[in-house]
């Protein structure tokens, strides 16, 4: 059995799932400061539009800024010599687009759920908005930031459409552990793509398990206030 | 010096439109709920932004709305004690104390245990806001917020999230340990009794705009506005017209009573605290009693009665101590109930 499909998506995954993170949970923060209701909605329907296209027109839409004959593909390859279609680099790419609006819309939605009043009492004795971000709405929300990233690492570990789109099936370089499988059942190695499908299975059963653990402990924290 | 406040905002289904003045001292803000207490002192600690008007504390200008000046609320240095007390659920009892505190590192610790010391909070110092009560949680509230050393103090319903049994001893506490703020201190309520133990001047809040203002015991004696007389407390309300120069007839209650001169013009209402009436025949107004039903307290016998001699009227409530009740009336209903013209209230609408 090749192991290189797992090894390329564990890899893809853990990366992506860092920017994810950190974009997701900074896009929800932003949002969560804005004042105007309208704006708010606009931009969390841009943001959320990955989630609700089919992967295929993501990919699409993809390859259309990194190609090579598009303008950014074309700097990214004149200045930096950085290929990034049907690259490693694409994998990442593909799975941060895809997991992004679980990741930003769980951390909005945690940070809505934390008391206001928390927040005003923050601001009424002094302490800085960085202040009152990290220290006081960030720990009050993390059971639903952590879940959040729970689902969004999921995501990225089984992304297929967009992958294949912009980083292609390369054996040993882009292919991810769906590719794999899609590959393999269509070469007919029922055999093969058996022992794939176990081990994603495997993984996104441990990653549920995760993920009810974070909501419980949530819950036992609300009860106690 | 004080807290100069005139601001406007428009909400859903009202307009604030408020104006406070303070000098000093304790201020309590009565007004039924939903009427713009909250959302004022928001307004003052710069949680929330009015449409126009000014606030200015000791000659500091923290927000007008002409001159385009709007201090976040982290430079208004304004203490606000929230109706859930918003204690950092993250934090220890230590550390919610310690937010405030903008010293160098050994002084803020030695003022954490000064404050702590001072509030009797020593030894739940390494305790979680959920492991600590009700009224532990107000103390180190409180306890926060003066550490921070803010010029002016707002207390939303401090006492609404409290058992009724704890409400009056933290009462007196919370009196007890605004001693050591020399402040003003403004205190939003709809509980009368909290505001006539604590608050030397009043201002009564309806539908977004002062009512009426000045000091606590003075309104309580003469409220001069129905809703003033009802959000103190005033059980028996009647519409009036005026008989003579010191008479009027309540319309309610299908009786003519003396009051006390003059009647002005404006006055469209009577009304008598239920603690007033008496079953001795020693005042000038007597209604005769058609007996409906009385009411137990644990101290205290609520009598309801109608005017016997006339149709569809009003019930009046009489409030009487158990011990007068048993002592004087030997539990019988009197055949009349009195009420001395000094105790009714003439109010406008």
């Amino acid at each position: 059995m090749d192991w290189s499909p797992m090894l390329i998506s564990i890899r893809t995954a853990m990366t992506a799932i860092v920017i994810t993170f950190f974009l997701g949970t900074y896009a929800a923060k932003w949002i969560f400061r804005l004042k105007s209701q309208k704006l708010k909605m606009i931009i969390d329907g841009i943001l959320t539009l990955p989630l609700v296209l089919p992967p295929t027109v993501v990919g699409f839409m993809l390859l259309y800024t990194f190609g090579v004959k598009r303008p950014l593909g074309k700097f990214l390859v004149d200045y930096f010599s950085v290929r990034i279609v049907f690259s490693w680099t694409a994998t990442v790419i593909a799975a941060v687009v895809i997991s992004f609006p679980l990741m930003y819309r769980s951390a909005r939605a945690a940070f809505e759920q934390v008391d206001m009043n928390l927040i005003y009492a923050g601001r009424t004795l002094g302490m800085s908005e960085s202040t009152i971000f990290w220290r006081v709405l960030m720990p009050s929300a993390l059971p639903g930031v952590a879940s959040g990233g729970i689902l969004a690492f999921a995501r990225g570990l089984g992304e297929f459409g967009a992958t294949a789109m912009i980083a292609g099936n390369i054996a040993g370089k882009t292919r991810t552990l769906p590719l794999a499988i899609y590959s393999e059942v269509a070469a007919g190695n029922m055999e093969g793509a058996y022992n794939y499908v176990l081990i994603i299975v495997a993984i996104s059963f441990l990653i549920v398990l995760l993920m009810n653990y974070f909501t419980s402990k949530e819950k036992r924290y609300q009860m106690k206030r | 010096m004080g807290l100069y406040v005139d601001i406007q905002k428009k909400l859903k289904g009202f307009s604030l439109n408020m104006h406070l003045e303070t000098d000093g001292g304790f201020l309590g803000i009565l007004g039924a709920s939903g009427c713009g207490k909250s959302m004022t002192l928001k307004c003052i600690a710069g949680i929330e932004t009015p449409d126009t008007g000014q606030i200015i504390l000791n000659d500091r200008v923290l927000f007008d709305s002409e001159k385009k000046i709007n201090l976040s609320p982290q430079k208004r240095r304004i203490g606000y004690l929230f109706q859930n007390y918003a204690l950092f659920p993250n934090m220890t009892v230590e550390g919610n104390i310690g937010v405030g505190i903008r010293l160098p590192k050994i002084e803020k610790k030695e003022k954490i245990s000064q404050m702590m010391k001072l509030f009797g909070l020593e030894q739940l110092k390494s305790r979680y806001p959920h492991q600590i009560s009700g009224g532990q949680q107000q103390r180190v509230a409180l306890a926060r917020i003066l550490a921070s050393a803010p010029d002016v103090l707002l207390l939303d319903e401090p006492f609404s999230a409290l058992d009724y049994y704890l409400r009056e001893k933290l009462q007196i506490q919370l009196a007890e340990d605004l001693k050591r703020f020399h402040g003003e201190v403004l205190m939003v309520t709809h509980n009368r009794d909290e505001v006539y133990r604590l608050s030397e001047k009043l201002t009564i809040i309806k539908n977004g705009s002062s009512l009426i203002a000045g000091a606590t015991k003075e309104i309580f004696k003469k409220p001069e506005y129905l809703e003033a007389a009802k959000i103190t407390g005033c059980k028996n309300i009647s519409r009036v017209e005026a008989v003579n120069k010191d008479e009027v007839r309540a319309i309610d209650w299908g009786v003519n009573l003396k009051v006390n001169a003059p009647i002005e013009k404006d006055i469209k209402y009577i009304g008598i605290r239920a603690h007033y009436f008496t079953g001795k025949a020693d005042g000038v107004n007597q209604i005769a009693v058609k007996f409906e039903k009385v009411i137990a307290d644990p101290f205290e016998m609520n009598v309801v009665i109608k005017n016997k001699y006339s149709e569809n009227t009003q019930e009046i409530w009489w409030k009487v101590s158990k011990s007068d009740w048993k002592s004087v009336y030997k539990e019988q209903v009197p055949n009349y109930l009195y009420v001395a013209p000094e105790d009714i209230m003439l109010l406008k609408e």
